[in-house]
């Protein structure tokens, strides 16, 4: 009871902030994903027909799984290693009578925060555009899936500000990580069409499994389950490295 | 009397550079503490270790009995820390702030909405309660840390460098309340490299230099160490020496024999900053 209070203590406070920052924060994150969406979808893709679908159904789901990753790392990653390494306000968590665990959940569940409400949008988008998603009846279990891929890159933000000693460090972990993996997780091409050795190291990628669990719930299919367990696997060791790296930072 | 803090051979090093060596302090409850010394001298690192931020890399240290180390929990529930740079959350108003900080303490929604009207009133905030951190003065963001680190009630408040950055008109003003603090029971621990504020403010002071504790006492026990009195000289060659007297007859008398090369004589009585150079052979601003 104390942990779930804790827990939104933290994400309180990092709410109202995101409150009075909404409309910024949500035209930025849905940028990207619109632009993608307009240039991969109707420009490079319109008309073409991949693995038996239209390719604008086919890379919706992956466009919605890219914006889950950067809305919800951005969100949980951003604020934080900006608090810990120049305001210093993180310090004032670390010295509240509240366990680690605690701290990195409500930080994580700030990217959710981030990650649903822009996700959810590119959703009703691609809903709205795609015949093929809005008749899929595995709709439930995509929008459980967006949820723990939102949560999964949020522990990766979190984790990134954590270990992160520069602002620019910050960067280059998003040039060198977080955009190669935007395009290389088959968020827009199959992972069928690359050759064997690069498609085992893409699966190296959260990515990878978030945008093949949500492109097969989107397309009507049932997801393969060792790609959710790959997905929860990231998750777990996301918030472990969190909890280690925070009980063993001594500054 | 009860020991509020107290350290046992506390060490702390960073790489090659040792920031504090080997502590040996004790605090009691409902003291003025000071610990004076330089920047870089090893006071914040020293209260860092004190409210659970930094593991210490030897030695000891208890906070109202409880070890920093392994009961960092119990610790922070006992104190407050005013950190010496600005550390509420900017984006946030000070209200907030301090409702953050008593959600993080399990307050009940009314206990809360009573506590923060009753700090608000006492830092002097009521009417800048609603303001974002990042529009308020230097004065009130310190006032808001202050608000902030007592929202639990803390029996201890770590003050680091209160005032420093502050007008003259600001840092009296904080005083005052530090001062109030204090004599409502709160224990206070600060740091300063004001020599003015720890002769102002404090009942007994820790002079530290380079890591080590190298005087502790009441102002007046310190100055009466060292001699109450002060003839600052200087010579024709534009050098400065310091000569300590216990009595202000002693110390005349001393000039009188003074040889002619002298351009300037100056006896005063003796402060902080004279321990610290004699001591030390520096000041505590030149370091």
């Amino acid at each position: 009871m104390s942990f779930l209070m804790d827990v939104h203590s933290v994400l309180w406070a990092d709410l109202r902030v995101l409150r009075r920052r909404i409309f910024r924060t949500f035209a930025s994150s849905l940028m990207y994903p619109i632009l993608f969406l307009l240039a991969f979808g109707y420009g490079l893709g319109g008309g073409i027909t991949f693995e038996g679908q239209n390719y604008l159904d086919f890379v919706i789901p992956g466009i919605i799984a890219l914006t889950a990753m950067t809305s919800s790392y951005n969100g949980a990653g951003s604020k934080l290693h900006v608090d810990r390494l120049y305001y210093k306000c993180f310090d004032e968590l670390l010295m509240a009578p509240i366990s680690t665990s605690a701290i990195v959940v409500g930080k994580a569940l700030t990217g959710v925060v981030h990650g649903l409400i822009s996700s959810l949008t590119m959703t009703a988008a691609g809903l709205l555009i795609s015949a093929k998603f809005r008749a899929s009846p595995q709709l439930p279990l995509f929008l459980l899936l967006l949820f723990i891929s939102c949560l999964v890159f949020a522990f990766l933000g979190v984790l990134a500000a954590l270990v992160v000693k520069s602002h620019q460090d910050m960067g280059a972990f998003s040039t060198f990580v977080i955009v190669p993996m935007s395009f290389l997780s088959g968020t827009f091409f199959s992972l069928e069409s690359v050759p064997e050795p690069v498609r085992i190291a893409l699966y190296l990628s959260p990515l990878t499994y978030s945008s093949q669990c949500l492109r097969a719930t989107a397309l009507g299919q049932s997801p393969s389950w060792l790609f959710v367990i790959g997905l929860l696997g990231f998750g777990v060791a996301f918030f472990a490295a969190c909890i280690w790296k925070l009980r063993n930072s001594s500054v | 009397m009860e020991e509020a803090i107290v350290t046992e051979n506390l060490y702390k090093q960073y790489g090659s550079v040792v920031a504090v060596k080997n502590l040996n302090l004790k605090v009691y409850s409902g003291e003025l503490f000071g610990f004076l010394g330089p920047n870089g001298a090893g006071k914040t690192t020293t209260i860092r270790i004190l409210t659970t931020l930094t593991k210490p890399t030897s030695g000891k240290a208890w906070v109202m009995g409880f070890n920093v180390v392994e009961k960092p929990e119990e610790v922070r529930k006992a104190i407050g820390v005013m950190q010496q740079h600005l550390s509420l959350d900017r984006d946030l108003t000070v209200r907030e702030n301090m409702e953050l900080r008593a959600r993080l303490h399990h307050f009940s929604a009314a206990e809360r909405k009573r506590r923060i009207c009753e700090l608000l009133e006492y830092a002097g905030l009521s009417e800048h309660a609603d303001r974002v951190i990042d529009e308020l003065s230097g004065g009130l963001q310190r006032r808001a840390m202050i608000a902030c680190a007592l929202i639990h009630m803390p029996k201890i408040l770590f003050l680091d460098e209160p005032t420093v950055g502050l007008d003259a008109h600001t840092r009296r003003r904080m005083w005052d309340l530090i001062r109030r603090l204090n004599a409502d029971g709160v224990t206070i621990f600060l740091t300063t490299h004001y020599i003015e504020e720890a002769e102002a403010l404090c009942q007994r002071v820790g002079v530290i230099h380079e890591g080590s504790l190298i005087a502790l006492g009441s102002p007046m026990e310190l100055r009466c160490k060292v001699g109450l009195y002060t003839v600052v000289t200087m010579a024709d060659d534009g050098k400065v020496s310091y000569k300590y007297f216990p009595s202000r007859e002693e110390a005349t008398k001393y000039v009188q024999n003074l040889s002619n090369n002298i351009r300037t004589i100056v006896v005063r009585e003796s402060n902080l900053e004279d321990i610290f150079i004699e001591l030390t052979g520096r000041g505590v601003k030149e370091e």
